[in-house]
């Protein structure tokens, strides 16, 4: 396979000190734990996860589907599905609320809720915390959605506008609102620390994770549930998305010359991030260590995405982790599908590492769960845990034409076992904001 | 009437490169007229709504795409067949 020609390019210095300045944000209240460690911050792993998403309605299934390169894009099912010019994405399949919620929930929960807490709750209990006393004031949530209450508003203008209805139900305004998921996360576990909902489009997840980590690293919080959520997968969410003619009508293959656009998906990653020492004292299974996160933003064009303003978010989440190019095993590409997402990252990596862009792996499990938009960095987050505790990295499936301008190793259409000891996990959003995370193996 | 069409699709894409409709030729390619990537999308969801069809453009792939956009000559003799087919 050809390689991009590339150069090593100096860390820019002053990323550097933006960027850990930004990150030794002063402790808002008395935080436990060690601050000995490297820069006197205190270190974050996560104790648990939660998710469901069209591969499956909980991690194992999740993570089993990586394993075996399992698409779960499909035919889309929903109301006026036949007036759509695209009609397949990565529906949640089988989906019954009423296993999971009462009636009165059912009423007050916006499907994307639904999912945050069906995932929150797994993460919880996998954690094993409990957020009664102490534990509650210094704990809180951020979670990453874009569209938040989507299906609500859908249904809703439905009601008004096409079937000429001059009422709607009392709960219209708890449900769509874009912080309703993160509310009932804080209601449900007692949370009662920081709690609200970042909205960065398609990096949003990304953004929620990397502030939860800055809060548990710089003392803010002890424990923080974060991740994100989409349900965008209805007439006028899938309508609104066609306009801007990137969607793929048959399938999502990213890096492949033949890629042909994205497809939406749906569903809920959510995490518990804890401070080690707290998580060590309690005897927790720790899954991975959440180690630097950095964001930066394009300042140049509401949708075209750019090479440097993305490079500039994988060199910071690596220099504030304290890691070496070398160090990164795995990358969870953004890895869209569209002509200029893949290209343009593929650039952005080639240019951030050098040599090692040669002997690193990205992949985009896109390709199996579909874009979930502001929810998709918390699912994918679940492939950079994979590779880290199982040695296993999930593959970019759909791929068939090596495409010149993507020549990185995307671990075509295969899992691959594979030792790695760090990996970031991308996500460019429209409006030109980046955020990348890095995990540790622990 | 084809005439007529040409004039209309001139109107439009006059309209989003802000120029005077005598300025956008055949031979003009959308680049050549300042059309970017999300102006040449808001063209043709323009040309759509005008002549009520259905253009089919996929960004990612505009050189597969049935409806060539090389140029304005192109883009009207694909919006003529288009009209024409729906007429058909």
């Amino acid at each position: 396979m050809s390689r991009v020609p590339t150069q090593t390019p100096p860390i820019p210095a002053v990323v550097d000190e933006a960027l850990i300045d930004a990150g030794r944000a002063a402790p808002a209240v008395q935080p436990s734990g060690d601050l000995s460690g490297r820069g006197g911050l205190r270190r974050v792993v996560i104790t648990g996860a939660g998710t469901i998403n069209a591969l499956g309605h909980d991690v194992e299934t999740t993570m089993q589907a990586f394993r075996e390169g399992r698409c779960g894009i499909t035919q889309l099912e929903f109301r006026d599905v036949e007036r759509l010019s695209i009609q397949i994405g990565g529906q949640v399949h089988a989906w019954t609320p009423e296993t999971y919620f009462n009636r009165q929930q059912i009423l007050l929960y916006d499907k994307f809720t639904q999912f945050t807490l069906l995932a929150a709750k797994q993460a919880v209990a996998q954690s094993g915390l409990h957020f009664e006393g102490a534990l509650g004031l210094r704990a809180g949530v951020v979670l990453g959605t874009a569209g938040g209450g989507l299906n609500t508003w859908d249904e809703n203008y439905r009601a008004v506008y096409e079937e000429g209805k001059n009422r709607v139900h009392p709960f219209v305004v708890p449900k769509l609102m874009n912080n309703a998921a993160a509310s009932h996360v804080s209601m449900e576990f007692g949370l009662r620390g920081p709690a609200f909902t970042v909205a960065t489009a398609c990096a949003s997840s990304n953004h929620a994770m990397g502030l939860a980590f800055q809060m548990v690293r710089s003392g803010a919080a002890e424990v923080m549930l974060s991740g994100g959520s989409e349900a965008m997968l209805c007439f006028g969410g899938v309508k609104a998305w066609e306009g801007l003619r990137v969607m793929s009508k048959d399938a999502c293959r990213p890096f492949s010359a033949n890629r042909n656009g994205m497809v939406q998906g749906e569903g809920a990653g959510v995490f518990v991030f804890e401070e080690y020492d707290h998580a060590r004292a309690r005897g927790a299974e720790i899954l991975a260590e959440v180690v630097g996160f950095a964001m930066s933003s394009d300042a140049q064009d509401i949708v075209m995405p750019s090479a440097q303003g993305a490079e500039r978010a994988i060199t910071g989440a690596m220099v504030d982790a304290g890691l070496n190019r070398e160090d990164i095993g795995y990358i969870n590409a953004h890895g869209t599908g569209t002509a200029a997402n893949d290209k343009t990252e593929c650039a952005a990596v080639a240019h951030a590492f050098g040599h090692h862009a040669d002997r690193l792996m990205i992949s985009s499990t896109k390709s199996m769960h579909g874009h979930l938009i502001g929810g998709t960095g918390a699912v994918e987050l679940l492939a950079c845990i994979m590779a880290l505790r199982d040695g296993v990295i999930a593959p970019t499936i759909g791929y068939q034409e090596p495409d010149p301008e993507c020549a990185l190793d995307v671990v075509p259409n295969e899992a691959r076992e594979a030792k790695v000891d760090a990996v970031l996990s991308n996500a460019f959003a429209f409006g030109g904001l980046n955020a990348v995370i890095a995990l540790r193996r622990v | 009437m084809t005439d007529h069409i040409r004039q209309r699709i001139r109107a439009i894409i006059a309209e989003q490169a802000m120029l005077d409709p005598d300025q956008v030729t055949d031979e003009a390619t959308p680049q050549d007229l300042g059309i970017d990537s999300l102006g040449l999308v808001e063209s043709i969801f323009a040309i759509e709504e005008e002549f009520d069809i259905s253009v089919p453009f996929n960004a990612n792939e505009p050189e597969k795409s049935e409806f060539d956009i090389s140029n304005m000559g192109t883009i009207i003799a694909a919006v003529e067949r288009l009209v024409a087919d729906k007429a058909g």
